[in-house]
């Protein structure tokens, strides 16, 4: 099913034709009503006016982290205080958090892509949504929430958290639909099964997880653990929240990103030259209809690459690939680049399954250290030290041989490693360079 | 006639063994036995209680990976060479001992060995066929 089939079917010219009109009208607002960028186009040389073609776009300079941090809490507000309804913030676990605001209609904007990537991910006004993203400050819950009501659906506001009475409820009110992130799911997984409560016997149909890196194997886990089909979701609270980008039930394969709201590009992250389709580089998003927070050619740090081939579920919009880390996730250890999903990936398949893990680097007489630090569940377990031994030694070796990079893997208790709104918290990096 | 053994993963730090033994005093398990295996960083703690589904309830809601394990409680001759006897009848039979320990309690006059084997059901006919005793679980738990 297709939420909106005029603008999620609309054929490329007409797609790209609504895109440069609405990038210029957006062009033309921020430069009268956000100091910053009136001053980074100017710096350039470059007019609303000169974007003739939406390739034009690569003349205008790059917002990043940094800039909305500098203009913190409000300076990049494109409106009046009077006309904002909502603030959302990031967690700012790694620095000073990032403030957004909307407009009604941005709520509603908002409201209409979460619904559209609802019913992409399989939902329908008939379904019970079991919405376990944090409500909050995070744009995860609300962001589905506002979908949710949108499309007709009922929705448990359940939040993140008090995993046990999460279980009573999937028992209780048979949700249909589950949003979460993808470790609070295998944390639920982990829950129900002490609690002897079967996914077998629950109502899931669909689960659409994301606001964290994951992989396939990762899908295929959640997959056989819940007995439901399992969809990517993509967002971040700087272009609008969750509902940016969705993978359709039908294909699985690449995230639709809803174009005629967000402009994608692709960039090599370390000249910032703009890259072909299929090239894998770090994603920058323009928006082309937000009121109160517009981001121009913003660099979400997320690397993927563009998918442009027609989809089976007929959806005209571009694909973006599964995100596959974070060019300011990697960590350069000993000159090697690690990406903590390339660890993961490693062990699943040393251990096939999904254990929750940390990385943590040091240096110590400059020398970088990396130490893995993996969760013991029940799979992994067993009675013999040396067997629990001879995993660590697995683990490493395979990390030295996929990665090149040596490791010291550690064994640690379940539920050790930090969680902060339901992410595992993947990095710890104690160098002080 | 195997024995049950709940074995958990403990990481070395101060307190968690106080932890685990604060869980099953709630719990009101009585600890039987008790050995525990290390490594600098972490180590698993084996232990035969009088009621091992409460224990491994209670453990796995404070958090513990738990899981049972099939070991052999034997008799052994309480008198220089008892063990000896019992380690060369098995290694004769090409049978590996993965780990083992003491129990608390004698049965009459003879000590009580716990085992960890390799082949635990070829390890039963071996002392069976010598005439040893296994103690069942059921007798173990509450001896």
């Amino acid at each position: 099913m297709i939420y909106d089939v005029e603008y999620e079917t609309m054929p490329r010219e007409a797609l790209e034709a609504i895109q440069l009109r609405r990038l210029r009208t957006t062009l033309e607002r921020v430069c009268a009503t956000v100091p910053f960028y009136r001053e980074r186009m100017a710096a350039a040389g470059i007019a609303p006016r000169d974007i003739q073609r939406l390739e034009d776009i690569r003349h205008i300079p790059f917002t990043t982290k940094q800039d909305l941090r500098d203009n913190y809490p409000f300076g990049m507000f494109a409106v009046p205080m009077d006309t904002v309804v909502r603030i959302h913030a990031s967690s700012g676990t790694t620095g000073q958090p990032t403030v957004v605001g909307y407009t009604a209609r941005d709520v509603n904007t908002w409201a209409t892509l979460m619904a559209r990537a609802l019913v992409a991910g399989g939902a329908s006004a008939n379904d019970i949504i079991h919405n376990a993203y944090g409500y909050g400050l995070f744009t995860g819950g609300l962001g589905v929430h506002y979908g949710a009501e949108k499309l007709g659906a009922s929705v448990i506001p359940v939040s993140g958290g008090n995993t046990k009475r999460q279980i009573l409820i999937m028992r209780d009110f048979k949700p249909t639909v589950i949003t979460a992130t993808p470790s609070y799911t295998l944390h639920l997984a982990e829950v129900a099964e002490e609690m002897g409560v079967s996914f077998k016997d629950l109502s899931f149909k669909f689960g659409i997880f994301g606001a964290e890196p994951w992989s396939e194997n990762m899908r295929q886990e959640i997959e056989r653990k819940l007995n439901l089909t399992a969809v990517d979701i993509y967002g971040l609270s700087e272009v609008i929240g969750p509902g940016v980008a969705i993978e359709c039930h039908e294909a699985k394969k690449g995230l639709h990103i809803f174009e005629d709201h967000f402009l994608p590009e692709i960039i090599d992250p370390a000249t910032g030259e703009v890259l072909q389709p299929g090239q894998t580089g770090e994603l920058v998003f323009t928006s082309l209809t937000k009121e109160a927070f517009p981001v121009i050619r913003y660099r979400t740090r997320d690397i993927t690459s563009l998918n442009p081939e027609p989809c089976i579920c007929g959806r005209t919009h571009v694909r973006m690939n599964r995100v596959s880390g974070r060019s300011d996730d990697m960590l350069i250890i000993r000159g090697v680049n690690v990406f903590p999903s390339q660890i993961e990936s490693v062990l699943m398949e040393t251990s096939e399954v999904a254990p929750h893990y940390q990385l943590v680097v040091d240096r110590e007489e400059n020398l970088d250290t990396l130490t893995v630090r993996v969760e013991v569940g029940e799979k992994l377990f067993s009675d013999e030290v040396r067997q629990l031994q001879a995993l660590e030694r697995k683990i490493s070796k395979n990390i030295k041989e996929m990665l090149g990079v040596s490791a010291q893997v550690k064994l640690v208790e379940p539920h050790t490693i930090q969680r902060s709104e339901g992410k595992a918290v993947r990095v710890i990096d104690n160098r002080k360079i | 006639m195997h024995a049950q053994q709940i074995s958990i993963f403990l990481e070395n730090k101060a307190g968690r063994l106080a932890e685990v033994t604060g869980i099953l005093a709630e719990a009101k398990v009585n600890i039987r036995a008790l050995a525990l295996a290390d490594t600098s960083d972490f180590g698993v703690l084996r232990l035969i209680v009088d009621d091992n589904q409460k224990a491994e309830n209670a453990l796995k809601q404070g958090g513990f990976t738990v899981s049972k394990t099939d070991v052999v409680a034997v008799e052994v001759d309480d008198r220089p060479g008892g063990l000896h006897h019992i380690l060369e009848l098995l290694q004769n039979a090409g049978i590996n001992v993965e780990y083992m320990y003491a129990f608390v309690q004698h049965s009459g006059a003879n000590a009580v060995m716990i085992f960890r084997f390799d082949q635990p059901e070829e390890a039963l006919k071996v002392l069976r066929a010598d005439g040893l005793t296994v103690i069942e679980g059921r007798r173990l738990y509450t001896m």
